[in-house]
C-alpha cells in the first residue's frame, strides 16, 4: 500500500519509539500481580494523551475496583482533531504497542474484551491490523489462557466510526459503539462505572495505550525521568503546515515551542496553533511557552502558519469545521458555533462593531462553561485566542476597521 | 425497486443480521456494510433492518442521518471525499478542487450523470503532513496535485 511504504522510516524517541519486543509488556505484566501493574502506572504519572490529561492510573484503578460480571477496554482511535495524525503512525507502524497495552489493561482491570474504535477514514488499515491480531492469536498473546495464565482470556475486535468528529469524546464513542447516534452523555456516571452496555469501561487514547507496555517493562521511574514534574514522559507531536519537515515527532514534555519550530525547520512563522482546531493559537511573542499540561496543553496537534497566511481565513475554516461537527444536542454548542461563524463572516465583510465582537467573545466564554461535552467547551478557544492575539492583523492592518469599512 | 431486487436485498440483510446479531450494537456495523456495498441505504433497506432488529425504522434513519459517511439517498458507484480542513487547504486544495470539478463537469455535492462518481467534502482525514488528501471509497491518496487527482479519478470505473 502506497501509504504504508511512504511511512517506513526509522523512528527514534525517548519513550514510545524506543526499543520494544512484541509481547514483552504482556509477559512482564502477567508475571506480576494486578496491584503491581497499577503501582507502576501510578508511579509513572502517565496522563491521558488524547488531550484532556486525566491520570491513567486513576482511571484503571476505578474500573479495576468496580464490581461487574463484564468489563471492557476501548482504544479510542477516532482521531479527528484537525492537524493530528500521530495515531495513524502508531496504528500503521506500532500496532504491537497498542494491542499489548490493551492486553495489559484487560489483565489489570479484569476485562475480557477489547474494542478498537477506528475512525471510518482509516478503513484502509483494517487488513493490516487484523493480520497483526491474527499473529498475536497464533502466539497466544490473545485468546484463551494467555501465555498459560489460567483464566485470563482476552480478545480484541475492531469497530468503525462513520465520519463523526464528536465520537472521539468518550461517552459519544460508547453511544456509537452501542449503535446509537454519537451524542455525548451526561457525566457522571463516568464510563469507568457505567460505560459500554452499562458495564465498567476504560476508554484510552491510542498513544496512552502505546506508552503502557514501555512503562511495564522499563518501570514507572524510568518513564518519569522524561518530561516535567507535572507532565511526565514524552509526547508525540503531529507537526504540519509551513515547515520543511512535517511529520510525527516524539519529544519530552516541556519542550519549548521555539525549539520545536527549529527542529522541524519552520521559517517566518507567524502563528502556531497548539492542540488543533479546539486548541489555542499563539503569536510569535509566546513561542517561549512550553508544551506541557501545565502550560500549552495539546493532544499532539501543532499547526504552523507563516507570514503569508491570513489568520481570519484560518479561523473561518475552524469555525466551519465546528458548525458541521457539532452534534446538535445542546444549545450552547449548536447555536453558539453558528453565531461565532457568522461573526467571522461579518468581520470579513467589515460589517461589525467592536461591541458586537465583544459580545461574541462573551458568548464564547459562555459556551466554554455551558456546553455538555469537550467539543462545545473548547470550540471557542481558537475564536477567542485568534481574535485576541492577532487583532492588529484582523482589525487594522488588513481589516477594514469597523462598520462597513466606513467608521474608523 | 423490482420485487426480485427487494428479495435479494432482504436476504442480504438477513445474512448481515445473522453475522452481527440483532442486538443494538450491531446496528452501525450492519448499516456500514450496506453502505459499503450499495453506497447508500435505501428506505426499503432501512425498513428491513428495523424489522429484523426489532426497532422502529425511525431509529435506523436517525442513526444514518447522524453519521456523515452513511447516506439515505443514492450516490455514485464511487464516493470521492476531498479534505477541506486547513492544512490541506494551505497545501493547495483549491487547485485540486477546481481541476476535479472541471474534469467531471460537476461541483462538490453532486454525482456524475453516468453515476460513476459522487464528489463530497470531508473534514480532516489525518493526512495533514501529506496534503492535499482525498479518499476514494476507502483508499487514501496524498500529496495530490491537479494533474494527479484528475488521473486518479479517470482510472476509477
Amino acid at each position: 500500500m502506497e501509504l504504508v511504504i511512504e511511512e517506513k522510516i526509522k523512528r527514534t524517541g525517548p519513550v514510545i519509539f524506543s526499543e520494544y519486543q512484541a509481547g514483552e509488556g504482556i509477559r512482564k505484566a502477567l508475571s506480576i500481580n494486578r496491584q503491581d501493574v497499577l503501582f507502576e502506572l501510578k508511579a509513572s504519572g502517565l496522563k491521558g494523551r488524547g488531550g484532556a490529561g486525566f491520570p491513567t492510573a486513576t482511571k484503571w484503578m476505578l474500573s479495576a475496583a468496580a464490581v461487574a460480571d463484564k468489563k471492557f477496554i476501548v482504544c479510542n482511535a477516532d482521531e479527528g482533531e484537525p492537524g493530528t495524525f500521530k495515531d495513524r503512525v502508531l496504528l500503521l507502524e506500532y500496532p504491537k504497542l497498542i494491542f499489548d497495552g490493551m492486553v495489559v489493561g484487560g489483565y489489570t482491570i479484569g476485562a475480557k474484551t477489547g474494542i478498537v474504535y477506528l475512525r471510518g477514514e482509516y478503513e484502509f488499515m483494517l487488513e493490516h491490523l487484523e493480520s497483526c491480531l491474527e499473529k498475536m492469536r497464533n502466539e497466544n498473546l490473545l485468546g484463551k489462557n494467555i501465555l498459560g495464565k489460567e483464566g485470563f482470556d482476552f480478545d480484541i475486535k475492531i469497530r468503525f466510526g462513520s465520519g463523526a468528529y464528536v465520537c472521539g469524546e468518550e461517552t459519544a464513542l460508547i453511544e456509537s459503539l452501542e449503535g446509537h447516534r454519537g451524542e455525548p452523555r451526561n457525566r457522571p456516571p463516568y464510563p469507568v462505572n457505567t460505560g459500554y452496555l452499562g458495564y465498567p469501561t476504560v476508554v484510552n487514547n491510542v498513544e496512552t495505550l502505546a506508552a503502557i507496555p514501555h512503562i511495564i517493562t522499563k518501570g514507572g521511574e524510568w518513564f518519569k525521568q522524561h518530561g516535567t514534574d507535572k507532565s511526565t514522559g514524552s509526547k508525540l507531536f503531529s507537526v504540519s503546515g509551513d515547515c520543511e519537515k512535517p511529520g510525527v515527532y516524539e519529544l519530552p514534555w516541556g519542550t519549548k515551542i521555539s525549539e520545536l519550530l527549529e527542529l522541524v525547520g519552520a521559517a517566518n512563522t507567524k502563528a502556531v496553533q497548539v492542540g488543533g482546531a479546539s486548541g489555542i493559537c499563539l503569536p510569535q511573542s509566546q513561542f517561549d511557552r512550553v508544551l506541557a499540561y501545565e502550560d500549552a496543553a495539546t493532544g499532539g496537534s501543532i499547526m504552523i502558519f507563516n507570514e503569508k497566511r491570513s489568520m481570519l481565513k484560518v479561523l473561518k475554516n475552524f469555525m466551519e469545521f465546528f458548525v458541521e461537527e457539532s452534534c446538535g444536542q445542546c444549545t450552547p454548542c449548536r447555536v453558539g458555533n453558528i453565531k461565532l461563524l457568522e461573526g467571522v463572516e461579518r468581520i470579513e465583510k467589515g460589517n461589525y462593531t467592536f461591541a458586537y465582537i465583544n459580545t461574541l467573545k462573551e458568548l464564547g466564554k459562555t459556551m466554554q462553561v455551558a456546553s455538555k461535552c469537550g467539543l462545545g467547551q473548547s470550540s471557542p478557544n481558537s475564536f477567542i485566542s485568534i481574535l485576541e492575539n492577532f487583532k492588529e492583523e484582523i482589525f487594522h492592518t488588513n481589516g477594514n476597521g469597523g462598520y462597513d469599512g466606513k467608521a474608523k | 425497486m423490482l420485487v426480485y431486487e427487494q428479495n435479494a436485498l432482504s436476504e442480504e440483510i438477513e445474512n448481515l443480521v445473522k453475522k452481527y446479531g440483532n442486538d443494538r450494537p450491531a446496528l452501525l456495523e450492519i448499516l456500514q456494510d450496506i453502505q459499503r456495498k450499495h453506497k447508500y441505504i435505501s428506505d426499503f433497506a432501512q425498513q428491513e433492518v428495523a424489522r429484523l432488529m426489532n426497532i422502529h425504522p425511525v431509529e435506523v434513519n436517525s442513526v444514518i442521518s447522524f453519521y456523515s459517511f452513511l447516506h439515505s439517498h443514492p450516490q455514485g458507484r464511487n464516493i470521492v471525499r476531498l479534505c477541506r480542513t486547513i492544512m490541506c487547504e494551505h497545501a493547495g486544495k483549491e487547485k485540486v478542487e477546481q481541476a476535479i470539478e472541471r474534469e467531471l463537469g460537476i461541483s462538490f455535492g453532486q454525482t456524475t450523470k453516468d453515476n460513476r462518481i459522487t464528489l463530497e467534502y470531508t473534514n480532516c482525514l489525518g493526512m495533514c503532513d501529506m496534503g492535499p488528501a482525498m479518499i476514494v471509497n476507502d483508499r487514501v491518496y496524498t500529496h495530490l496535485d491537479p494533474e494527479r487527482a484528475v488521473n486518479i479519478l479517470n482510472e476509477i470505473k
